[in-house]
């Protein structure tokens, strides 16, 4: 089946499994998912030196179709899993890819510890702004005054901005892109994985069949163009007051500054500690 | 001399006459690559389905395959 196909994404998908994808047609996580693909591509990487772990959720589903070394685990904890993953053996580029609900709301707390640690891991979370999965409720991401299956006369709360959450809690690599502009965001994808420690990338997608529905914003088609008229690059941005940014979001490389990384921090306390047990066992020796 | 010409031109205008090829089983029918054609190289056919029938208007632009969510569209010159 594969075969039939030739282009770079069809090389990293599971040739077993079974094609159409489980996302509803149009969806923006299939084409995130080809950007990841071939920002991997774009680096050279060995299947075997990448690994991609993933929560619960329609963004966790992602791994499933990946021909890497992929984790599919519990609900929020695809970072502690990942922390586990890149601490037991530092040579793998380790991506977590995660949704909105399940990276900010049940696993927020292994998030901004993650992004204090600075460990090298490449996170990236795809925004649809509600739970697509398990039927349209609200999530931290929700935009004020729109409306969930549990928030039917409109959001009250003030919702996450999830890059200046990842910037403050001290990432040092933080970008956003979206859907619509695909090529960009796989630019921006693999400059974070060669990034070396905590780089996050938000990726602003659409969930039409719950949050367009209930917000009457339309078909597949309609909400990815709507996120070409809402973008600002970061260079533009730069010139624009804050009132005529208000409603919109900025996209491109949002911020980036070089910190001591986790894993080689830990690397230098074992290798102290090492040379001195060594010089301990040479004093007995003599 | 004629004759390899002519098999040049008619590989030429093969390759020209399908420019993208989807593939049909992994199609959902989300219509991204539909709206988003610069060149409206493409139509619906009677299932609904998206099929080639411009395929000379076709500029390898990469919008329709780096936009498809199924990976069931490919590009023959890429």
């Amino acid at each position: 089946m594969v075969e039939q196909v030739s282009n770079v994404t069809h090389k990293y998908l599971r040739p077993k499994k079974t094609f159409p994808n489980v996302w509803c047609p149009g969806c923006g996580i299939g084409i995130a998912m080809g950007a990841l693909i071939r920002a991997i591509d774009s680096l050279n990487f060995n299947k075997d030196d990448v690994s991609v772990v993933s929560g619960i959720g329609c963004t966790a589903r992602i791994p499933v179709y990946l021909d890497f070394n992929t984790l599919h685990t519990t609900h929020g904890r695809a970072i502690a899993f990942a922390t586990g993953v890149k601490l037991a053996n530092p040579k793998l580029h380790v991506i977590v890819i995660s949704g909105d609900g399940d990276l900010l709301a049940i696993g927020g707390n292994h998030f901004i510890h993650a992004a204090r640690r600075n460990i090298d891991i490449t996170c990236i979370l795809v925004n649809n702004y509600i739970y697509g999965m398990t039927g349209g409720q609200y999530s931290p991401t929700t935009p004020f005054a729109k409306n969930a299956s549990t928030a039917p006369y409109g959001m009250i709360e003030q919702s996450f901005d999830p890059s200046d959450l990842a910037k403050s809690s001290g990432a040092t690599y933080v970008a956003r892109g979206t859907v619509y502009h695909a090529s960009q965001l796989s630019r921006l994808i693999s400059q974070a994985i060669s990034h070396n420690g905590f780089s996050f990338v938000e990726v602003i997608s659409n969930c039409h069949t719950q949050y367009g529905r209930l917000n009457r914003e339309g078909s597949a088609v309609k909400m990815i163009q709507w996120q070409k008229e809402y973008a600002v690059p970061a260079s533009a941005a730069a010139r624009m007051t804050r009132e005529e940014l208000e409603g919109k979001f900025v996209t491109g490389k949002l911020h980036e500054v070089f910190r001591p990384e986790y894993v080689s921090e830990y690397q230098k306390i074992i290798d102290k500690f090492n040379e001195e047990e060594e010089e301990n066992r040479q004093l007995q020796e003599s | 001399m004629a004759d390899t010409e002519k098999v040049e031109v008619k590989k030429k205008w093969k390759k020209r006459s399908d420019p993208v090829v989807i593939y049909k089983k992994w199609c959902k029918a989300c219509f991204i690559c539909v709206e988003m054609c610069p060149q409206k190289v493409f139509d619906t056919d009677r299932d609904g389905y998206p099929v080639v029938t411009r395929g000379l208007d076709c500029t390898q632009c990469s919008i329709c395959w780096l936009h498809c969510p199924e990976f069931a569209i490919t590009s023959s010159e890429k």
